[in-house]
């Protein structure tokens, strides 16, 4: 009874344009919940079927072009990796492959060399033979002669002081005697 | 009495609609406001990601900035499931803070300075949150009152402070910002009103007029903050509470 009574004092103070609070004026209720269900219902509408997935569209766009980029940004660098590693091991097979050049012009040098001062030594070597082997005949030779001089000096000499002759086999035996 | 604090939150009837259903729908200064409301939110979101630049404009920068404030608020406070309440989340937020900004032109109407409204948006995220959860979880969403590792004993005590708490959720969000709306409001008007009173008075008067002339312009600034502090607010508990509804175990 009082409540009703009390609610029908306010109505009728608001109706009379002063008295109640406008936020707790309960007359107005039934229209702002509806406009506000009109309003809101739309405005979710359009932020769930438009708003929504647009801008997560243009966020995920982004976030994909980004992602591209620096995936793209990785590859080259990748890229860029393998042609200096590429570099790096062919410059190193060059130098390797001068180095080689160079051992072998060197040892193909040196065999040369050697083989020609061998060659040389050896035309020495000959040469030197020869030279000994003349040399020996040489001696041998005026040896001989020597001996037949020796023969007929002592022949000469025994005929002079003795008188007689001796043979020449002789001779020869005992002037071989004393030269040995 | 022009100079009623209170007058700027009445309701005046623009189209008459008395009796739909024994309801009266009228088409108020508030619908006007709500239908403003949602149309300049509208039509920012969409003419800012109308583009759709890979590199952003202004506009676009902004729509972008809120769509990406509203979804790191939700991930952070209800995880990546939250998402699915993304549209809910950032139509409030947008809904409240285009409303709380509208109210500082001064003679426009704040929609949200009416407790029926925020209490309706209240309903409508702890609606969400029971509905949700029983249908999600089914009567394991009770448990949202039973906290883990409280002793046998304290149960009973702890399950109804908790079933209390839950219960004033709907009650503390939209008195929240419906009071901060109305008193920054009242502040603000009866500020300017000393102003002009005191201006009335004469050369002294004039002087005098000066200090709540500085309050006015302080609290304008003041009340801009609040308008976004507001909506931030009432969307990161209504994150929470979303988050209440996807995982009831903590």
């Amino acid at each position: 009874m009082f409540v009703t009574a009390a609610l029908a004092a306010s109505t009728e103070a608001a109706q009379e344009g002063g008295g109640a609070f406008p936020p707790f004026d309960t007359s107005s209720y039934a229209s702002q919940l509806f406009w506000l269900a009109i309003t809101f219902g739309f405005f979710y509408w359009f932020i769930a079927k438009v708003i929504s997935p647009r801008i997560g569209e243009i966020l995920e766009t982004r976030q994909d072009r980004i992602a591209g980029d620096l995936d793209m940004a990785r590859d080259l660098q990748e890229k860029a990796d393998e042609a200096h590693a590429a570099y790096e091991q062919e410059l190193a097979q060059a130098r390797t492959t001068a180095g080689e050049i160079g051992q072998k012009a060197r040892d193909k040098a040196k065999a040369e060399a050697e083989a020609e001062r061998q060659k040389v030594e050896g035309e020495l070597a000959s040469k030197l033979e020869e030279a000994e082997s003349r040399i020996a005949s040489i001696r041998e030779k005026a040896m001989a002669e020597v001996g037949s001089i020796a023969t007929d000096t002592t022949a000469a000499i025994v005929d002079q002081l003795v008188g007689t002759s001796v043979t020449k086999a002789e001779l020869t035996k005992a002037v071989g005697a004393v030269r040995r | 009495m022009a100079n009623d604090p209170i007058k700027q939150f009445e309701i005046n009837t623009i189209v008459p609609l008395e009796n739909v259903a024994g309801l009266d729908l009228s088409f108020t200064n508030s619908s006007l406001f709500m239908v403003a409301t949602v149309a300049t939110a509208s039509a920012f979101l969409y003419f800012g990601s109308a583009n759709r630049g890979l590199v952003p404009g202004r506009l676009q920068s902004m729509a972008e900035m809120s769509y990406e404030f509203v979804a790191s608020m939700l991930r952070d406070a209800a995880g990546s499931q939250g998402m699915r309440f993304f549209p809910f989340v950032f139509s409030l937020f947008m809904f409240v803070l285009f409303a709380n900004l509208f109210g500082m032109f001064p003679y426009f109407f704040t929609v949200t300075s009416h407790i029926i409204v925020t209490f309706a948006l209240a309903m409508l995220v702890i609606g969400t949150v029971i509905i949700y959860g029983f249908m999600k979880h089914g009567l394991k969403f009770l448990g949202l009152f039973v906290p883990e590792g409280v002793p046998g004993v304290l149960v009973p005590l702890v399950v109804a402070i908790e079933v209390i708490s839950f219960l004033s959720r709907p009650i503390s969000l939209s008195v929240r910002l419906f009071a901060n709306m109305l008193a920054g409001h009242i502040t603000l008007k009866v500020f300017a009103g000393f102003v002009v009173s005191l201006g009335a008075l004469g050369a002294v008067g004039i002087g005098g007029a000066i200090l709540p002339l500085i309050m006015v312009v302080a609290m304008t600034a003041l009340e801009f903050l609040v308008s976004f502090l507001q909506a931030y607010v009432f969307a990161v508990l209504t994150c929470m509470y979303l988050n209440d509804a996807l995982h009831p175990s903590h």
